[in-house]
């Protein structure tokens, strides 16, 4: 924690403590605390609403404002619509036949794309980024600097600017008789044809030059001696990499393996480019699609698949938030 | 090179280890690379490339700087766009980084639950921005939204939110009764509410990185302009905005990056209607409805020189103005 300010003169604290304790700060930081949980308190409430309840809006006398917020006892009467989860689900599985093919609800099935997806990304980005920092790091090699210059300029290609020629890559290869009459600039352009499947989904992100610049900083801090001590127990380079390395860079592998998790967790735009059929899709696309439906019409329905998503990354994040906040106010000094 | 240092004489011996130290780092960097290689640098020559051609699902033919031509046209739909953008960007960075550096001169105090309140302001940013977005819709909705329904328990007029296309200053204008000169009407409302989403989803990072700014600057700087006399403000004035302006740089950077680039909750709040088809949204219809692969990539270009731009004049006015 380097944000606590260095301890002051013990006898000074006191003072410092008392004049610190403004009743107005408090104020202020409650305000904004409020304000950045609210929605989600809101999202909550509403995914457990029945349509009515949840269309029922009046402000104009107290009770009506606690059952606009809580139509639950005390305030109404109404019961906890907990089957809003299964409805929305439902209705999802309605927009094709994937569930009647397989048995397995659509939704489910999406729901596993994305966490598949995002575990996958991780672990990639985390592999090649330790990897290559560490020949980064601690490596001596012809081309060395040249190498590091590649990575630092793709860290400043923004994903935009790739974004459609990726999308073209994915094409399904071109035929014989299509690739004859193809210009010879355009026949050289390499399509995978991973349209629509996971490939296109993960192995495109599995690199990563802001994680590879940020393992190589961290690593670099790491006093050598360490190295030359492991060398004289016997150690090589791979094993001092995985057994005292890793560990020791562990707030740094935490923060870039959560921040590409968010990012695959909560990617759209790629993945509504790519992917055709829904059993493909992952979550935000899927929500996106239903706002556009059902959930549109229905917006506690709607509430309930926001509420399937955002909860599992809320969990991950309070099981390892000192490492994320850390780790991010740290990202920003370079 | 570093490799060319050592003398001559341990030559011999130290040539197979460094060999084998090399091949070592070829093999550990060559997932990486070759995936950056492939899939962003090889990427942007084949996006100049399409730049240049009619490329609509097929290559149909070469068209030169067509699409460039037609993308910088005085009737192109990108001036629009690329007004909405820097209406967006310029609006809602001064109001994020204003809000998250006055947050982290608070938190920076010794209060009793900073901790557990800094976990909370950092949750907007950790969401699914689909699924936050779309709470958001929901509390910006005319009729049944929660914000409308504290403006009406006020007494205030309820407003269109995300479905007006009218500026604000038209709209403050209409409510006071004044005709303000045709020209004159700012932002479109729609505009504001997606600035005030920006907003709660990004000031809990700005904070957080600024309080990691707050910690660097050492404790001793202040206790010596104490002794020196200097108050309050002196000390934020003199001491802290000096010492804090290479973070502040940093995230007026990314923040604007930032702006240029959203586009997942304008597309599920708006879809870029009423004055927010920015160039991010603008450029992802093309390619997403319309196929245009090849007008797109133009785009793309076209907005990446411009925030080029901006980083390197970022840059260049921060070297003249940062402390480091």
């Amino acid at each position: 924690m380097n944000l606590a300010p260095p301890a002051p003169a013990p006898a000074r604290a006191p003072i410092n403590n008392l004049n610190r304790a403004n009743p107005l700060l408090y104020i202020v930081l409650v305000l904004v605390g409020v304000i950045a949980l609210a929605p989600f308190v809101w999202m909550l409430l509403s995914s457990i609403k029945s349509f009515g309840d949840f269309s029922f809006v009046d402000f104009s006398n107290l009770k009506n404002i606690g059952k606009s917020f809580w139509p639950w006892p005390p305030f109404g009467d109404s019961a906890p619509a907990f089957n809003n989860f299964a409805e929305a689900m439902d209705r999802i599985d309605r927009s094709s036949d994937y569930k009647t093919l397989t048995g397995i609800p659509l939704f489910v099935r999406q729901f596993i794309n994305t966490l598949g997806i995002s575990v996958v990304t991780v672990f990639g980005v985390l592999t090649t980024s330790a990897l290559a920092a560490y020949a980064f790091a601690m490596l001596e090699f012809p081309g060395r600097n040249i190498l590091f210059v590649i990575v630092l300029i793709t860290l400043m290609i923004p994903e935009e600017l790739v974004l459609v020629p990726r999308v073209i890559m994915m094409y399904e290869p071109l035929s014989a008789e299509a690739a004859i009459g193809q210009d010879i600039l355009i026949s050289l352009i390499p399509r995978l044809g991973w349209q629509n499947t996971a490939m296109a989904l993960t192995i495109p992100f599995m690199t990563s030059a802001f994680a590879i610049f940020l393992l190589r900083q961290y690593f670099m801090q790491i006093p050598k001696e360490l190295f030359d001590a492991a060398r004289i127990d016997g150690a090589g380079h791979m094993r001092y990499l995985t057994t005292m390395m890793t560990p020791l860079a562990k707030p740094a592998i935490m923060t870039v393996g959560l921040l590409q998790f968010i990012g695959s967790w909560n990617e759209f735009k790629w993945t509504q480019l790519v992917t055709r059929t829904l059993e493909q899709r992952t979550l935000s696309v899927s929500l996106q699609n239903f706002l556009q439906t059902d959930g549109g019409a229905e917006g506690q329905l709607a509430m309930a698949v926001a509420v399937l998503i955002v909860v599992p990354i809320i969990i991950l994040y309070f099981f390892t938030q000192q490492y994320f906040v850390e780790g991010v106010a740290k990202s920003g000094l370079k | 090179m570093a490799t060319l240092n050592p003398g001559a004489p341990r030559r011999k011996p130290s040539l197979s280890k460094k060999t084998r130290e090399a091949l070592l780092a070829y093999g550990l960097l060559s997932p990486a690379l070759i995936g950056l290689i492939f899939f962003t640098l090889i990427p942007v020559l084949i996006g100049f490339m399409i730049s240049l051609a009619n490329f609509r699902v097929v290559f149909r033919e070469w068209v030169g700087f067509d699409n460039y031509a037609r993308a910088l046209a005085p009737d192109s739909e990108m001036w629009p766009s690329l007004a909405a953008t820097i209406t967006y960007s310029f609006i809602s960075v001064p109001i994020q980084l204003g809000l998250s550096l006055l947050l982290a001169m608070v938190l920076y105090q010794k209060l009793r639950g900073r901790a557990i309140f800094r976990v909370v302001m950092f949750l907007p940013y950790i969401t699914s921005t689909v699924a936050s977005a779309a709470v958001w819709a929901r509390l910006y909705s005319p009729d049944l939204g929660l914000i409308n329904s504290i403006i009406k328990a006020l007494g205030g007029e309820p407003l269109k939110w995300l479905l007006e296309d009218k500026g604000i200053f038209t709209l403050m204008g209409q409510a006071a009764g004044i005709t303000l000169p045709e020209g004159v009407t700012g932002p479109s409302l729609a505009m504001v509410a997606v600035i005030i989403y920006t907003t709660w989803v990004f000031v809990g990072y700005d904070t957080t990185i600024f309080l990691g700014g707050l910690g660097n600057i050492p404790n001793e700087m202040y206790e010596a302009a104490k002794i020196d006399g200097a108050g309050s403000m002196q000390l934020f004035r003199h001491i802290t905005l000096p010492l804090l302006s290479p973070t502040t740089f940093f995230l007026i950077l990314v923040t604007i990056i930032g702006t240029f680039k959203a586009f997942n909750h304008i597309w599920v709040m708006t879809q870029g209607r009423n004055g927010t088809n920015t160039a991010a949204i603008l450029t992802y219809r093309q390619m997403y409805e319309f196929q245009r692969a090849g007008y797109a990539s133009a785009l793309a270009f076209l907005l990446f020189t411009l925030i080029l731009g901006i980083t390197i004049f970022q840059q260049w006015y921060g070297n003249r103005k940062v402390n480091y």
